[in-house]
């Protein structure tokens, strides 16, 4: 299957008035678009409050595909975990119980699309075709990133909260400039970004600007539940998506945990920018099932039940009840897809523990394009300071 | 009198318990300040005994956090902000700078704005990037605020309700790399009698050269006397405290007495702290010193990735160095 190109949703067209949301219905909790319950039962289609229809329409291949990628995806991030806890990563952002809002919205992605990441999407980054590689050496303190945004089409990561979605909008608004809207082979930009990142100023900066500019954006809010230690209520008195509707764009809110509703209404989304006709913001429903970074201690903040209602929503899970029961696969591939991920995490590690340390003078590197006498003058004597050292004990 | 040994991290935490217990318009604002107890625990335990309205977990939004403290201290507050890292205040530089700062100047006095801003800052934790960096001399170089760095759990304890109780708005530097670094801590002593929050102190008397430092070089510049004191160099070590005002009067004593001066920050060099305390030492002692003010500093990169920081920041070594270098002048 090509990458990035699976399956296919269909939205009608918006030529009405575009900003609403779904209701909340009689003061409960919002609906958010769901194709697959937790128990693994297929919902044929959803439509959303403008009349879009979400709804997927995979092959059986595509579907063991979507199975393949939450696991791998899994278990790498479980590996980096491991690599961390043994001292060889600093640190890390796990994505555990965010697997199907990062495949779904990374398999949802087009070829020419381009992304802007925080520190969490290594699901996406992998759906990107990227190496899992690549980010590590921002977590093992090796480097600072170091990619080329436009070689993969995925920004580097970005800690500072909320800033990238403005650099989103920016490469978006050029998107439109270059005239590489209106069309299926337009491009489309999503930024991803938290619950917590919606208190920002600049993500807030970015919806207005990502409004007037009628950018070609998905806003994607992993709503997880938590910014480190604070839930949710401690940013909104609103459901996330609702807030779109005070920029002029529509939000919607999706099962995050649900890869196949994930992908429906990212592709529905990005298609609908590629065609010219602005943001969207979508607020996909999941949780952290772990720790914000293995530096944090959830234990502190939450409670047990918590988590274990929010198990019984496995992204995985489900995925797996759906394919038994279509019986689109047997139980060889099942365990062919765990070999697999072990042997894709094994290999991680392996060249994790290759990965070199940085020479001492790379330091002063790329700090501009054109470089700096100071830096210069730092760099040479700090290469004296260096060589006084050679030969003693030291 | 009861002296206790307390981490640097828990004699700050023990200081705030204080500060909220004696004035009640005292609040800690900033993000998982409250049953998390902040990332580095330094307010750990505040918000299950005051409660949510003294001890506030805010959306995370720090230019909302100074914004709404510059509200709250109009009203008539003293709000304690904390920001989570040292890379994270810049979403409220606007803030500090233009409303913090100038505030009181536009009122003519009218308006006192007595805000902490806690900032735990520098490197050496291994930390990715943004987590690791030195911004104090932006709010130094900015006419309105001051400045100040503790270096000791005795320090960390009686400054920050100095800070808190003084009417200037201060920018509180904390040394993270020392928040586990433990030393006595003499708790019951009334506040008034406390070494004073903006001037220096002689931590280390000595003869030969003098070393500046504050936060979390205090230690290293400590380090590098013993190991001096082994080579028969007897230095002697100023902890600058107050970085905004400065307080110069015991450093150009102490250059006059030893004819050289080092001094020692992780902050890049260039406009650092280091080259306004070297200039004003120029001015003030020119014909004591035996050789130029030398400066140990960070090197005018960003802070690189952690596997780096040991080269980037200053460190005994470095700083011997550049005692060598003063002597062989
Ligand atoms: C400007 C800024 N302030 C504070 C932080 C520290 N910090 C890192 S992650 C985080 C919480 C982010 O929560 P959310 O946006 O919900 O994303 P999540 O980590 O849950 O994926 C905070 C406060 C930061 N990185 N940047
Ligand atoms: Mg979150």
């Amino acid at each position: 299957m090509a990458k990035g190109d699976r399956g296919t949703t269909t939205r009608g067209r918006q030529t009405t008035a575009r900003p609403r949301g779904p209701k909340a219905a009689g003061g409960n909790e919002p609906e958010l678009v769901q194709l697959l319950t937790p128990e693994g039962e297929r919902v044929e289609k959803v439509t959303g409050p403008d009349g879009t229809e979400y709804t997927v329409d995979f092959t059986d291949e595509e579907y063991r595909g979507l199975y393949r990628d939450l696991v791998i995806v899994r278990k790498l991030d479980a590996e980096a975990t491991a690599l961390q806890r043994q001292g060889e990563l600093g640190i890390w952002a796990s994505l555990l119980g965010q697997e199907a809002a990062q495949v779904g919205s990374g398999r949802a992605l087009r070829p020419q699309d381009m992304a802007f990441p925080t520190y969490r999407e290594h699901g996406v980054l992998y759906c990107r075709g990227i190496d899992p590689i690549m980010p590590l050496g921002l977590f093992r303190g090796v480097d600072q990133g170091g990619w080329d945004p436009n070689e993969f089409k995925f920004n580097m990561y970005t800690i500072v909260i909320g800033a990238q979605t403005l650099h989103a909008t920016g490469y978006a608004m050029g998107v439109t400039m270059d005239g590489k809207t209106g069309g299926d082979d337009g491009e489309a930009v999503i930024a991803y970004f938290g619950d917590g990142a919606t208190s920002q100023g600049d993500v807030n900066e970015a919806f207005v600007w990502a409004g007037v500019f009628n950018a070609p954006m998905v806003f994607f809010c992993q709503n997880n539940q938590y910014a480190i230690s604070e839930p949710l209520e401690r940013q909104t008195r609103i459901p996330l998506y609702q807030r779109a509707a005070g920029f002029g764009f529509p939000g919607i809110r999706v099962d995050g945990n649900d890869v196949l509703a994930t992908y429906a209404v990212t592709r529905a989304a990005l298609d609908s920018a590629r065609h010219g006709q602005g943001p969207t913001l979508i607020e996909a429903y999941t949780y952290r099932m772990g720790a914000h970074t293995t530096s944090d201690d959830p234990t502190r903040y939450r409670i047990a039940s918590e988590v274990e209602a929010w198990q019984a929503k496995d992204p995985i899970a489900r995925v797996r009840a759906f394919i038994e029961k279509q019986q689109i696969a047997d139980a060889d591939f099942f365990a062919e897809i765990d070999e697999q991920a072990r042997r894709e995490a094994v290999d991680l590690r392996e060249r994790v523990l290759a990965m070199p340390d940085p020479q001492p003078d790379t330091l002063f590197d790329h700090v501009y394009p054109n470089g700096s006498p100071l830096l210069d003058a730092q760099r040479d004597q700090f290469s004296r300071y260096l060589e006084s050292f050679e030969g003693s004990a030291h | 009198m009861a002296t206790e040994t307390l981490t640097l991290g828990k004699a700050l935490n023990t200081g705030l318990r204080r500060a909220l217990e004696n004035d009640p318009k005292v609040v800690i604002m900033g993000e998982d300040v409250g049953k998390l107890g902040g990332v580095f625990r330094i307010t750990d335990g505040l918000q299950k005994d005051f409660g949510e309205n003294r001890v506030i977990d805010t959306p995370l939004a720090e230019s909302g956090i100074i914004g709404t403290a510059v509200g709250l201290a109009i009203r008539g507050y003293r709000p304690v902000c904390e920001i989570q890292f040292d890379g994270f205040v810049y979403p409220a530089y606007d803030q500090i700078v233009s409303q913090v700062a100038k505030m009181h100047y536009r009122s003519r006095g009218k308006v006192k704005l007595p805000i902490v801003i806690r900032i735990p800052f520098g490197g050496g934790i291994g930390a990715v990037e943004h987590h690791s960096e030195s911004p104090e001399a932006y709010f130094a170089h900015t006419a309105g605020l001051k400045v100040v760095s503790c270096a000791s759990p005795q320090d960390a304890y009686w400054m920050i309700q100095q800070a808190i109780a003084s009417d200037d708005p201060i920018v509180f530097m904390e040394p993270k790399r020392r928040y586990w670094e433990k030393g006595p801590v003499e708790l019951d002593a009334p506040l008034t009698g406390a070494y004073p929050l903006h001037s220096a102190r002689v931590v280390r008397p000595g003869s030969d050269a003098t070393v500046l430092a504050y936060g979390p070089m205090v230690r290293t510049a400590l380090d590098a006397a013993t190991a001096a004191a082994e080579d028969g160099r007897d230095l002697e070590v100023i902890d600058l405290r107050s970085l905004s005002p400065l307080d110069l009067g015991v450093v150009y004593e102490s250059v006059r007495r030893t004819g050289r001066c080092v001094v020692v920050h992780e902050a890049p060099s260039n406009l650092g702290l280091g080259a306004e305390v070297a200039a004003r030492i120029t001015e003030e002692c020119f014909y004591s010193l035996e050789s130029p003010v030398l400066r140990v500093t960070g090197f005018d990169t960003p802070y690189p990735a952690a596997r780096l920081e040991e080269e980037y920041l200053p460190d005994l070594d470095r700083v011997l160095d550049a005692v060598d270098r003063a002597f062989g002048w």
